[in-house]
């Protein structure tokens, strides 16, 4: 029975976020908290010379000042530094480890101190001597040949090289993707509550609060037991906490200092200095047959990486889960650079190798004078090409089709400056997306009482995605109660483990474990009720017991049920408890992808340059649709980041400083209101029985993937004008 | 952010005797552009005066047919006075043009008048700027100077006036009125602000012991034909690349008057009497707008990453005396260039 799954059901944590009930990180209330504030390096490389706290300590209010040579002890083995989601590569940050400086805005010191504002003033105080390394380098471009082969995901198919150079239509270019933050609204906290005798509850803005359980207590030498991590709620992370950040490490090594509750909150300037979305070089090749066939697919990623980690997505083999082509070649490369590792930020890897591999499709499709969709179908894939399998399903075709048809595609007049309205040029451009559709083992518990309330829990964040209202729609359809019955927790690290919430992974895998747990819940119930004198269900087979409407009934046959709640009375059960970890079955046979087909409508000032996204369609094929609500909201959002990536985005650099010269929110730009106009949302029906039993695929990475390149796509058509370094800001349309 | 003092003045004259009597000392209105100055540790005051409780809310009506509007009338309040939407729509929609609704209900006439570049590297202590610590060299000149001045610039900085407000008020001929230790004073607003030259830290010509009372209006108000335009990386909630404000006025096709000020070019707003000269009299024509355009450019400089701001500026400047002439002025609330 579906009443909740596939209904655009309102959040069912929207009341208390609105309200303020809602508590975040660094808004927990502890005895005696005292605050940490962060100093940080202002050079990119080099070693701590000399570093005075006498005057800090010197102010009424400060506790102690901590550095690398004056701290509790940290673990000194990589392996301890390792988290979930750690590069393979490389020796993760450590926070005031010791002297060396990796990265601008390194945290050196952490002043703590009775109050806040005291923390911050003190720390003006604290003096530090560099010994500065000048040979330090953040800039891709002028660093690009330095660029080292990482292991490939994607074998070659063919000889691509050749058939490139043979091809009777070619295109190939660079496109530059900038530095990108993820500038998550809540700022990151950490509140370290001093609970005795050494143990912690920690309340962290984290998308994992079993990779950070696992993190603290390997980097402090502690027992599971001793360490309790929450994280309740989180205002929007995008990745940017799916790694321990080091503010979580500060505020625990503080409190065990000081064995007093810590709360350490980084300010909108200091985030610049966590994780980003790596710039990156991409050089894209494509080779047509006379007939439009692609025959040739290049793709070289150079990227970003720290010196200290090699941090690596896939930007490159996407064209194998799009298009068909015999001959493909795919490399990545890292550049270390004098930066911060990155990190993953919405749809890692896609977001930029997409947007250059579908802005080379929309130039070859010029080049051979196709229509964008025509060369698109023309060498459309049912198989993934690097793998040679099946999808589990690939409604892309009908996303173009749709797309398409509530677009009006068809009225496209395919000439460069052929279309405006007044003063300004109009340009229509598509590009498709894909995305990976994961899922991973997690665990969930439901205690049911006899009064016909279910609690759900998890260790899972929600991160702002849903999952508390997922799990709830899935929980009050399997239990056959209202949702309002239903009361979820997550994210607390001592419940049913959860990996990080990223990936897109999350619906499906915590919906599944529901499922799971529901699944005995249900089997209990069918058995005990089939034992209750003259029962309605006696002879009925457990398997042909379904839950509905607080009853335990035989599926199609309502009149023989029984209620839960005269079923646990019968049984004397106060409450039934059932905890399940879902695995799913491995299944080498199928690939697995969302897709979308993504069409945007530009106007720009013929004059002046200025460029307006005034239409978005984007068709999304990725599964069942849990929750068409916030599922729409998931979308939404990733177009308007689509639209930020494509025009506003970049993490502006002075490389003769190695320091971000734009760490704020007036400065660092994302689209605002008025740059917002029509967003379309067209979920496509994608059912998939063999992905999962729910036949859910995940939507939170799919609706930003593609969109960049349908704006950059729409530009050209607009003005001729192919502009393929990213941001599309209007000085590059003047020239 | 570094401790400082706090005293909360209770009129005019007690916060000339406040400044006197604190070397070191900032007026403070509302604190928008201040604390975040502050908190970044590139204004140090010792102490903090408050003045936004001063009784300088008013906006009255001049003897003249003027409008004299107080120091801390809040920005928004100013752009949707029904004196100044119907008088002074050009100032009302520079008002607009700025900022968000939050931070204009909270800016004050004189704060606004009074608020410092947006230079990347005057806002970092870890960079040398010769606006923040003189002498110590204009990292902007060799740096990322996308959004920095081409007009008036100087060799010791080359950064911009980011206020939207003030491009009006110096094509409407404002007066900034001044009290000191000394008495008062009036001054034109196109002289308040200065050219960088070898001082750059020095933005304006208010007395350090001096504070901003009034803004002073002339009764020619150009309601009818005017437009502010406003370019900028997007549609709202940016600082300009290059903003004009227009007025005109029309004797038929003929230009009678004619003022057009820049904003976003210079370390001011930015008036030719040259080019309004040349487009009195001349019929209202895109010609004649482009000549003004040239005269108004003459001697602009590129640095390294901001050269299409000279063409953008020509452009934008024959688009707003378009807009103006043909009484179709830029929308603040269309998400729309006209
Ligand atoms: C994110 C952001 C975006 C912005 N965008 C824009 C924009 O697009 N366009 C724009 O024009 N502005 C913009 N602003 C700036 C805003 O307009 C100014 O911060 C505001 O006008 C300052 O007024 P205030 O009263 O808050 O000044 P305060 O911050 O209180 O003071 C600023 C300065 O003025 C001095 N001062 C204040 N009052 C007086 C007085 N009566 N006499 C003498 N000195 C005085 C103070 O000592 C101080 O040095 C933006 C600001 C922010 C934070
Ligand atoms: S332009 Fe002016 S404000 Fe900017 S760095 Fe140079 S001196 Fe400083």
């Amino acid at each position: 029975m579906n009443a909740y799954v596939g209904t655009a059901t309102s959040r069912v944590d929207g009341r208390a976020k609105v309200t303020g009930a809602a508590k975040y990180a660094g808004e927990f209330a502890a005895d005696g908290l005292a605050h940490g504030f962060v100093v940080a390096a202002t050079i990119p490389r080099g070693r701590i010379a000399r570093l005075d706290t006498s005057e800090t300590l010197k102010v009424k209010g400060v506790l102690d000042v901590l550095t690398h040579a004056h701290r509790p002890p940290l673990a000194d083995k990589d392996e301890a530094w390792k988290d979930e989601v750690a590069p393979e590569e490389g020796s993760p940050f450590r926070p005031l480890y010791d002297d060396s400086i990796k990265f601008n805005g390194q945290p050196i010191a952490l002043v703590v101190a009775e109050d806040w504002e005291t923390a911050k003033f003190a720390a003006t105080l604290v003096r530090v001597d560099y010994q500065e390394e000048q040979s330090f380098a953040t800039d891709l471009e002028a660093e690009r040949s330095k660029g080292a082969e990482v292991k490939q995901l994607h074998k070659p198919r063919g000889d691509a090289a050749r058939a490139l150079a043979g091809a009777s239509v070619r295109h190939e270019a660079d496109y530059f993707v900038p530095t990108e933050h993820h500038n998550p609204m809540e700022l990151f906290a950490t509140t370290t509550v001093w609970d005795g005798n050494g143990r912690l509850t920690v309340y962290d803005k984290t998308q994992g609060v079993q990779n950070v359980h696992k993190f603290l207590c390997s980097v402090f030498g502690k027992k599971p037991d001793d360490i309790r991590v929450l994280s309740p709620y989180v205002g929007g992370a995008f990745g940017s906490g799916l790694r321990p950040q080091y503010q979580v490490v500060l505020a625990t090594l503080a409190a065990l200092a000081l064995e007093r509750s810590v709360r350490v909150g980084l300010t909108r300037q200091q985030m610049y200095g966590l994780g980003h979305r790596p710039a990156t070089i991409e050089r894209v090749g494509l080779g047509a047959k006379p007939d439009g066939t692609l025959d040739a697919v290049t793709h070289e990623a150079t990227a970003v990486t720290s010196r200290y980690e090699d941090f690596s997505r896939n930007d490159t083999g996407w064209a194998e889960q799009l298009y068909k082509s015999p001959n493909s070649r795919f490399s990545h490369k890292l550049v270390r650079l004098d930066v911060s590792t990155p990190c993953d930020m919405r749809a890692p890897g896609a977001a930029s190798g997409v947007c250059a591999l579908e802005c080379a499709m929309d130039e070859l499709a010029v080049a051979l004078k196709l229509d964008p969709i025509e060369l698109r179908l023309k060498s459309y894939s049912d198989r993934d090409q690097s793998e040679d399998l099946p999808y589990t399903s690939k409604q892309l075709r009908e996303c173009y089709a749709r797309g398409a048809e509530a677009f009006g595609w068809s009225r496209r007049n395919p000439a460069p400056r052929s279309m405006r309205d007044g003063k300004e040029l109009v340009g229509w451009g598509m590009a498709t997306g894909v995305w990976e559709a994961l899922q991973m083992p997690v665990a969930a518990r439901i205690v049911l009482t006899a009064n016909g309330h279910a609690e759900v829990s998890c260790a899972a964040s929600d991160i702002g995605t849903g999952t508390y209202t997922i799990v709830a729609q899935v929980a009050a359809d399997a239990l056959g109660l209202p949702i309002e019955n239903i009361s979820v927790r997550l994210a607390d690290s001592t419940l049913p483990q959860a990996p990080v919430e990223g990936g897109s992974w999350m619906a499906a895998s915590s919906a599944h474990a529901v499922l799971g747990a529901a699944e005995d819940i249900r089997q209990d119930l069918a058995r005990l009720a089939s034992t209750m004198p003259a029962s309605p269900l006696g002879g009925v087979d457990a398997a042909d017991v379904i839950l509905v409407d607080g009853t335990i009934s035989k599926n199609g046959d309502k009149g023989r049920a029984v209620s839960i709640a005269d079923a646990m009375r019968y049984g004397k059960l106060e409450r039934l408890e059932k905890q399940k970890l879902n695995q799913f079955a491995e299944d080498k046979s199928h690939a697995r992808n969302t897709h979308s087909a993504v069409f945007a409508e530009v106007k720009v000032d013929e004059q002046l340059g200025v460029i307006r996204v005034t239409r978005v369609v984007s068709a999304v094929a990725a599964g069942r649709i849990l929750n068409t609500k916030t599922g729409r909201s998931q979308i939404m959002g990733g177009v308007v980041w689509g639209i930020g990536m494509a025009l506003h985005e970049e993490t502006v650099m002075d490389h003769r400083f190695g320091r971000i010269m734009n760490p704020n929110i007036a400065e660092y730009h994302i689209p605002v209101n008025a740059d917002i106009h029509d967003i379309d949302v067209i979920f496509v029906e994608e059912r998939d029985d063999r992905i999962n039993r729910l036949g859910v695929k995940g939507l939170g990475e799919i609706g930003i993937v593609g969109v960049p390149a349908a704006i950059a796509n729409a530009v050209y058509h607009a003005t001729g004008k192919r502009i393929r370094r990213f941001p599309i800001t209007l000085d590059k349309l003047l020239d | 952010m570094i401790n400082f003092q706090y005293s909360r003045a209770t009129d005019v004259a007690d916060a000339i005797l406040l400044l006197a009597a604190h070397p070191g000392a900032k007026l403070i209105a509302g604190g928008t552009n201040l604390i975040d100055l502050m908190k970044e540790n590139v204004e140090q005051p010792s102490r903090l005066i408050d003045i936004s409780r001063l009784p300088l809310r008013k906006i009255e009506e001049t003897a003249d047919g003027g409008l004299r509007i107080g120091a801390l009338v809040p920005n928004s309040d100013l752009a949707y006075h029904p004196l100044v939407e119907q008088r002074y729509p050009l100032l009302a929609s520079a008002i607009l043009a700025g900022a968000s609704a939050q931070l204009r209900n909270m800016a004050s006439v004189g704060g606004n008048l009074m608020q410092r570049t947006r230079c990347a590297y005057f806002y970092d202590t870890a960079t040398p700027c010769n606006k923040q610590t003189p002498g110590s060299g204009c990292s902007a000149i060799d740096g990322r100077n996308r959004n920095h001045a081409i007009l008036g610039t100087s060799a010791s900085c080359i950064a911009t006036n980011p206020s939207d407000m003030s491009v009006a008020l110096a094509a409407l001929g404002a007066l900034v009125h001044i009290a000191g230790p000394s008495g008062e004073r009036a001054m034109a607003l196109t002289d308040f602000h200065r050219l960088p030259g070898d001082t750059p830290h020095i933005d304006t010509d208010l007395g350090t012991g001096e504070i901003i009372t009034a803004i002073e209006l002339p009764p020619r108000g150009f309601a009818h034909n005017y437009s502010y335009l406003k370019i900028r990386d997007r549609l709202s909630y940016a600082f300009a690349l290059v903003s004009v404000a227009a007025a005109l006025e029309l004797e038929g096709d003929t230009i009678s008057e004619a003022r057009v000020a820049l904003g976003g070019v210079a370390h001011k707003p930015w008036r030719s009497l040259e080019a309004e000269t040349a487009l009195r009299g001349q019929a209202a024509t895109t010609d004649r707008f482009s000549r003004a355009a040239d005269l108004l450019l003459r001697g602009a400089t590129a640095s390294s990453h901001n050269r299409f701001k000279i063409e953008l500026a020509r452009r934008a400047i024959v688009r707003t005396l378009t807009q103006a002439a043909s009484a179709t002025p830029q929308s603040q609330a269309h998400k729309k260039i006209a």
